[in-house]
């Protein structure tokens, strides 16, 4: 009602005078997103403590489609969301398709590895952008990088150096590496062993966790033996689905704290951030979806919002214009992280700012400002252009 | 209380005496200053979170956004206690009050709207649907426009009060804040937190005429994030807190440039002036404390530790 009433004088505005800036339209732009998520088998879990997430990703997209419909009332833009659940082995590809086919310009991908890299080829030859939310490995970011593929979600190798960062500025140089045999695991291991390289840290001990221990012997009695043998300053763990990582802390034969995929961890998101403004994107968050917002919702939310602001600001939904706008200096987001985010040209990757987090803590926000960089502090987390293996021509 | 009477007593008796009302948002506390002498004279209890403050037009009583109670509190400033309040839709943060004296406009961060509030009838006349996140409000003092910034939106929302809703919006830098009228209500200042910018938008066409980007030499530009804006009735000067940058920049209206950065206290916040336009006074949410800088010479004379978080600011003559 209030809408309309607000249409209604912006018509007649607009009849009466050519000084209307930003006019409120008759009949909105529609621009449609799709949201496809790919199931993954559920892994076992430590324990039951956490429930099982069914809406990972979609509730900070649906957040993002609500903000930006907000903006899109005085805009003349009309946001809409569709979500597309595949189970475990269904065919990716062919849900793709569909997509292209209902003419699907935008869509936020939440998918496997090998998923994406088939959907990047498909996405190029129709001029649909991707916004990958939920894979951080480093290689979709160098050698499997595609031109139409942006990634929200920082990659490993931004969190590792997060945790580098603040290690350093501790004095923190002696590091232990614990890592899982899943493949996740394994990128993760290399992103920290790239940071500590980066950043001067010497990994003295390295092990792996391989699930061969005697089952009669329980992880209290476990762990101090596994930990045994070196002495570090810190103990690094790269257990991303979060199968024994978290029977570490307090059970290490040294009295050494705990980071990485457990302990301290490196997150996009978390539930304790207050910052910026973050305590009112928290409240919408929670209010929506009844649970705490995640690395991949926010992601999901900054996908959305790219492209509202995009849209915004270029009033175009051309998907064409629309990347050349995202990827252009007059690009950015307000993200609740203290400063704007951008997107690396060299690899599409979004800039932003790492939280360390303990359960119940933020315990710093990295990059810390005595990093130097010459462009922006913030290209002293991740692949630097220097570094970048990405050529979006091959 | 005391020290308080002994106060009031020495400077009734001088003619440009202010008194400073200071909200504390961590100390759920209204901070009582003497400007002249930079003193704290008392520190008094309010409701919880409490931010924006504004003074009624007889300047008898003050009105203070306790955000945390979904309510403006009245305090009544002879007595200094709680005397009523007034309904504010929830997380009612910065407000302003309409030259007439009666309308109060005050932005609802959770829920995108601008609720209006009859200040005499302790009614709420409407609630206007904005931006995502509304957060600054400024009123021009022809009373013809009242606007309001949407952090999320990146609009400015131009509010007619004559028909209680939006007839234009205008698109700024991301993150706008704080707004603020030039003194003859032709231009509209409006601060963009995450830009690092100051906008000037025309009032009559409802656009972008120039912009200003802050840079201090040896400060990061992520550490620039100006919040508060005020006009000198010079017509001439302009204040910007920077924020984390704990500067105020001086600006030339005309020109559209920094003249000079002040240095002040931790994430310089919100501003105001003294009655007699001798001084200017800042809130410092970080180092918890009040810096007051002479106008005349521009130099940052003194800083008061005020209590925590210190975050809006009004002043009474007496």
């Amino acid at each position: 009602m209030k809408n309309n009433l607000l249409r209604l004088r912006g018509l007649l505005l607009l009849v009466a005078s050519l000084l209307v800036s930003a006019s409120v339209q008759a009949t909105p732009v529609q621009l449609k997103i799709a949201f496809l998520t790919q199931k993954m088998p559920i892994a076992a879990a430590l324990s039951n403590l956490d429930p099982v997430l069914i809406d990972e990703g979609v509730q900070g997209a649906r957040l993002g489609i609500a903000d930006n419909n907000t903006t899109g009332q005085f805009t003349g833009h009309q946001y809409s969301l569709q979500y597309v659940e595949l189970a475990v082995g269904a065919d990716v590809e062919q849900a793709f398709d569909r997509l292209l086919a209902e003419g699907y310009q935008y869509v936020i991908v939440d998918v496997q590895h090998a998923s994406l890299l088939a959907l990047t080829k498909l996405a190029r030859q129709n001029n649909v952008l991707l916004f990958n939310v939920s894979l951080a490995d480093g290689e979709l970011r160098n050698e499997s990088c595609a031109n139409n593929l942006f990634h929200l979600i920082p990659s490993y190798e931004m969190q590792a150096d997060a945790l580098a960062q603040f290690m350093l500025k501790k004095r923190w140089n002696k590091w232990f590496l614990v890592k899982g045999n899943e493949p996740d695991d394994k990128r993760f291991a290399a992103a920290i062993k790239r940071s500590a390289k980066r950043f001067g840290i010497k990994i003295v001990a390295e092990k792996s966790w391989s699930f061969e221990h005697d089952t009669r012997r329980t992880a209290q009695a476990e762990i101090p033996v596994f930990t045994q043998g070196a002495d570090y300053d810190v103990l690094l763990v790269a257990d991303v689905k979060g199968l024994f990582g978290d029977y570490l802390p307090m059970n290490t034969w040294l009295p050494r704290p705990i980071a990485g995929t457990q302990g301290m961890v490196p997150r996009a998101w978390h539930r304790t951030h207050e910052r910026w403004g973050a305590v009112q994107m928290q409240n919408r968050f929670y209010a929506q979806a009844g649970r705490w917002m995640n690395d991949v919702d926010y992601a999901s939310w900054l996908a959305v919002r790219t492209v509202g602001e995009a849209v915004t600001r270029t009033n175009s939904t051309d998907a064409t214009a629309i990347k050349a706008f995202i990827l252009s200096d007059k690009f950015s987001l307000a993200g609740f992280k203290g400063t704007k985010l951008t997107f690396r040209p060299w690899n599409q990757q979004l800039r932003q700012p790492v939280l360390l987090a303990t359960p119940r803590s933020i315990v710093s926000v990295l990059p810390h400002k005595e990093f130097l960089h010459p462009l922006t502090y913030l290209d002293t987390l991740g692949y630097d252009k220097p570094e970048s293996s990405c050529s979006f021509n091959q | 209380m005391n020290k308080y009477l002994l106060l009031l007593a020495l400077f009734a008796s001088t003619s440009f005496a202010d008194t400073l009302y200071i909200s504390l948002e961590k100390d759920n506390a209204l901070a009582v200053v003497d400007g002249a002498s930079g003193l704290l004279l008392k520190t008094v209890p309010v409701g919880q979170r409490p931010r924006g403050l504004a003074l009624s037009k007889d300047e008898s009583l003050l009105y203070i956004a306790a955000s945390d109670d979904d309510t403006i509190q009245i305090v009544d400033l002879n007595s200094l206690t709680v005397v009523g309040d007034l309904p504010a839709g929830e997380d009612p943060e910065t407000f302003r009050i309409h030259p007439n004296g009666r309308w109060l406009y005050v932005s609802n961060e959770d829920d995108n709207i601008v609720t209006v509030v009859d200040v005499e009838k302790k009614t709420v006349i409407t609630e206007i649907a904005v931006g995502v996140e509304p957060e600054g409000i400024a009123i021009s003092s022809d009373g013809l426009w009242v606007v309001n910034t949407s952090e999320t939106t990146n609009m400015v929302h131009w509010i007619d009060p004559l028909q209680q809703t939006i007839s234009h919006n205008t698109l700024v830098d991301p993150r706008p804040r704080a707004a603020e009228f030039s003194v003859d209500n032709k231009s509209l200042f409006v601060t963009s937190e995450i830009a690092g910018s100051l906008s000037r938008i025309d009032v009559a066409s409802k656009q972008l005429e120039q912009q200003l980007h802050f840079r201090i030499p040896g400060v990061d530009q992520e550490l620039i994030q100006p919040v508060g804006v005020l006009a000198h009735p010079d017509k001439r000067l302009l204040f910007v807190a920077l924020g984390p940058a704990n500067r105020v920049a001086v600006v030339d209206i005309q020109k559209m440039e920094v003249i000079k950065y002040l240095l002040v206290g931790q994430r310089v916040w919100n501003l105001a002036f003294s009655p007699d336009l001798k001084r200017l006074y800042t809130t410092n949410g970080v180092s918890n404390d009040i810096s007051i800088i002479e106008l005349d010479s521009l130099k940052v004379t003194k800083s008061l530790r005020v209590g925590h978080y210190p975050w809006g600011i009004t002043v009474k003559d007496d």
